[in-house]
């Protein structure tokens, strides 16, 4: 069926079953591949997005669902990588591998946008469904207070 | 991944030092002879770097860049012999290519084993030195004055004496002209200007925006999506099945069943499966939800083989009963038997780790593209000449006709060096005649792995009536990864598997009777190569069991290791610095505790101490380890950081959470649920001090993963007088009475 998106800011429309996940109408449907397939089950936050400004699970997230809500997506962070957190991933040398990061940038981006000076149990609470297997959490701790213009030690 | 090491010296070089004390290297390589280009303004002095009139400086990827940094050292270390502008080198992806091989890797394009930079250093110094060199030939010849008058800098030959200066660019027409040098002068590390600081990682840009292409990223044109339904008890097989209701979903277009094995099918290649592992039904779609669809609906009758009752339980009975015999010897210095029946006291252990799976965060996939006249894979690989391999072998095309094209990978650790996803997309393509990208969900991910091998242990260890250790004895059970390719199995090794037993029979402590035996025993699970395959089993082992022996001796862990490293110098000093930093016996904070371990593995060597607390309930929390890293000379700073910091915390979900168990034959656990991962919120803060050395680099990519286990167990002991001999750690078993 005929399902109408606002993603990025921009209306999309996809013919799809309505029980796809919105991570594969993303990838597939509108060849946006920054969001990422990591577990399917909502577990890892590969394929982090905003539904409304707040951080979903894609994976688990079916397009009816999406439909009439604002998507935000790591194609749409900024145009230009200038936003303050890509920013800080670049000065941390945060990503290894790569594959997680997107999801990681998206939900730390969900964090700053309520919170603007997280602790780091908020940290805590904000990225620990975010898997990363080359093991970068400390400098994406390190990186989202720099966004935040937290001073940290050297 | 260490199996290539004892056959690494091919690249035999002839080394001569100079009386200006730099290495005049000369050339055995086929890839450093002059290129020809289509263009005539273009200096292609060899296969690995070209210069243009523009000053651009295109240095060739032949490694995978998986995180580990290589994108950005290798081309870093030519750059350095040909002094390179770095702002103005490009760098360009080579695929599956004979001429780029590494040759620690027997020649293949294998990124594994923490080989890249150990295997392919020499040869960039040596190809940007001989470009370099030929550079400032070219200015000699143009101004008219003698070479050694002349040095180069940031892309520029300079000569002091006139002031002249002339960029790279300016010379390619003429330095094309030239033949390539016999013999090149390769600086000394302690000139180094551009190794050595920390260069930000090329690749990381297009991380952060969603740009970097991984292979599941590739979109072509007229592209089918494909999920296999593999039998899920290892080593069986197909029966029948009923596809009607898959069938059935929109969007699905074929079922067919994939991957049996011709008999006769021959040995894989010498580290890479080449062939599907499991028998199953591959479901081809429109997208991949409809084929993801398509399997759940599949109705499969499965033969379920040789395995079928196969548990963790009857595993660890098969491995206990094979440690019952003697095993082949790797080490046996002077006579263990002897001082064990004159001991005063004995130790008598045993030390067991599970099979454990590779969980990348980008889950096997592959786009395979079969046509009548050629094939082209798109593929996150460890490997491009067992991936190209792989696909002749389905195809029957030979290598020209074969592509291999290179993506970002989405995390390896071993599991990429496979090429068992690739030959399945290349079947499923062949079969559809379209491209076809085959993609493994989680679940697929982890139930079909290869696995790190289970392991047992036993030690033995004599004491003198102090409790020092006048003898050890080890004999380790393992399925070997040495013998798995190998048609000669273990036979020319004598039965000794290195990459299993090397780390154990290396026990690098001053004890006088050492007798280390290795046993092959495969239970039949498929398992494969791991990061650190050998060492993250063996490190926790051998540095658990000296903390026995210190325990035993009535010392301080750190003490009785520095008393008997008196043969190590590099391990002593990397532990002594970890020790420093770290304030070994200095007070922490009520309930931390400390641990102390020191491996060296692939080249390098790390000690760490581990603060460690653990609650009531018996959770461990690491809160603070400290590494002092000893790799030779580095060439990224911040990627040896990145390295150790990352590899701790692979070692550590493996020590806190790592364990596949079998039932049935198959693998129980599925998805991150049941198979769980370190996140931020368990993670520790891991502090990095790198030892300056002039030594030839090690490796780094596995360097820490074998040391964070012991550093965490040998805490635990601190804590609890319990000692750790089965990993994964159990809280159950520190639970407070």
């Amino acid at each position: 069926m005929m399902i109408s998106l606002t993603i990025n800011g921009k209306q999309e429309r996809v013919d799809v079953s309505p029980d796809m996940p919105l991570l594969w109408v993303l990838r597939e449907s509108l060849n946006m591949t920054g969001t990422k397939f990591g577990c399917g089950i909502g577990q890892c936050g590969a394929c982090t997005v905003h539904l409304d400004g707040k951080a979903v699970r894609s994976c688990s997230t079916p397009a009816s669902t999406a439909a009439g809500k604002k998507i935000a997506t790591i194609e749409g962070l900024s145009p230009d990588s200038s936003h303050p957190l890509q920013q800080a991933w670049i000065a941390e040398q945060v990503p290894q591998c790569g594959y997680c990061q997107s999801g990681q940038i998206m939900s730390a981006a969900a964090l700053l946008a309520t919170n603007r000076k997280p602790t780091d149990q908020d940290i805590d609470r904000a990225m620990s469904g975010n898997i990363c297997r080359c093991g970068t959490y400390q400098r994406i701790r390190r990186a989202i207070k720099r966004a935040a213009g937290i001073r940290q030690e050297a | 991944m260490s199996k290539a090491t004892n056959l690494s010296r091919r690249n035999f070089l002839k080394v001569s030092i100079t009386a200006g004390g730099g290495l005049a290297i000369g050339f055995y390589f086929p890839g450093l002879a002059q290129q020809a280009t289509a263009q005539a303004r273009v200096f292609a002095p060899n296969i690995w770097v070209r210069i243009t009139p523009d000053d651009t400086v295109t240095i060739m990827i032949s490694a995978l860049e998986m995180g580990q940094g290589v994108m950005t050292g290798l081309p870093m270390v030519l750059a350095e012999e040909l002094d390179a502008d770095w702002s103005k080198v490009k760098l360009e992806w080579v695929g599956a290519d004979k001429r780029y091989g590494n040759p620690a890797m027997r020649g293949a394009q294998a990124t594994t084993a923490s080989q890249s930079v150990r295997g392919l250093a020499q040869l960039l110094r040596q190809a940007g030195a001989a470009a370099r060199a030929m550079l400032r030939t070219a200015a000699a010849q143009t101004w008219g004055v003698p070479e050694n008058s002349l040095t180069t800098e940031k892309g520029t030959v300079v000569h002091a004496a006139s002031g002249r200066r002339s960029r790279y660019g300016e010379l390619v027409e003429k330095a094309a002209a030239l033949p390539v040098p016999k013999e090149v002068l390769l600086k000394d590390p302690k000139n180094f200007s551009l190794l050595g600081k920390s260069v930000p990682r090329v690749d990381i840009p297009e991380k952060v925006n969603g740009s970097a292409k991984f292979g599941m990223d590739v979109r072509l044109p007229n592209m089918l999506f494909a999920r296999v339904l593999r039998c899920p008890t290892f080593k069986g097989k197909v029966a029948n099945f009923d596809a009607s209701k898959t069938m059935a979903i929109p969007g699905v277009r074929h079922v067919f069943q994939i991957g049996s094995i011709p008999s006769g099918d021959g040995a894989d290649s010498f580290m890479a499966s080449t062939r599907a592992e499991a028998e199953g039904v591959a479901v081809v779609a429109d997208n991949f939800w409809a084929a993801n669809q398509g399997v759940r609906a599949l109705d499969v009758k499965w033969d379920d083989g040789p395995l079928a009752r196969l548990t963790s339980e009857e595993i660890r009975q098969q491995m206990t009963d094979a440690c019952e015999k003697p095993g082949a010897a790797a080490r046996n210095q002077g006579d263990f038997d002897k001082a064990w029946a004159v001991a005063a006291k004995k130790i008598d252990v045993v030390y067991e780790v599970p099979y454990l799976a590779h969980a990348t965060m980008e889950p096997m996939n592959c786009v395979a593209d079969v046509r009548q006249d050629g094939c082209d894979v798109w593929v996150s690989t460890q490997t491009q000449t067992f991936s190209q391999e792989a696909a002749m072998k389905i195809t029957g095309l030979p290598a020209e006709k074969v592509k291999v094209h290179t993506m970002y990978v989405g995390g390896g650790f071993g599991r990429r060096g496979e090429g068992d996803f690739v030959a399945e997309a290349v079947e499923i393509s062949k079969s559809v005649g379209r491209p076809v990208h085959v993609i493994w969900t989680r679940e697929d991910d982890i139930q079909h792995d290869y696995y790190r091998p289970v392991t047992y242990l036993r030690y033995w260890a004599a004491l003198d009536q102090s409790g020092m250790p006048t003898g050890w004895k080890a004999r380790l059970v393992q399925a070997s990864l040495f013998a798995r390719f190998d048609p000669h199995g273990l036979d020319p090794m004598h039965g000794v598997d290195p990459i299993s037993i090397g780390g154990i029979a290396g026990f690098a402590y001053n004890i006088p009777n050492a007798r280390a035996e290795y046993v092959h025993h495969d239970p039949g699970i498929p398992f494969g190569f791991w990061r650190a395959p050998g060492g993250s089993v063996s490190g926790f082992m051998t540095e658990s069991f000296a903390d026995e022996l210190a325990v035993a001796a009535g010392k301080d862990p750190f003490e009785f290791r520095r008393g008997l490293l008196g043969g190590a110098p590099r391990l002593k000093n990397v532990l002594e610095l970890a020790a420093e930093k770290a304030g070994w016996g200095k007070p922490l904070p009520a309930g931390r505790f400390r641990g102390i371990a020191a491996v060296d593995s692939i080249g390098s060597f790390v000690a760490q101490v581990a603060e460690v607390s653990i609650a009531a309930d018996g959770a461990v929390r690491v809160h603070r380890v400290v590494c002092a890293v000893d790799c030779g000379w580095v060439i990224n700073p911040d990627s040896v950081k990145a390295q150790i910091e990352g590899g701790t915390l692979f070692g550590l979900t493996a020590a806190l959470y790592g364990e596949i168990t079998i039932r049935n034959g198959q693998a129980v656990q599925s998805n991150f649920n049941n198979y769980p991962m370190l996140r931020m919120n368990e993670a520790p803060e891991v502090e990095v001090h790198i030892v300056s050395s002039t030594e030839a680099p090690g490796g780094i990519g596995e360097a820490a993963t074998p040391v964070i286990a012991p550093a965490v167990a040998n805490a635990i002991y601190a804590a609890t007088g319990k000692r750790i001999r089965r990993l994964p750690i159990r809280a159950a078993d520190l639970k407070k009475a």
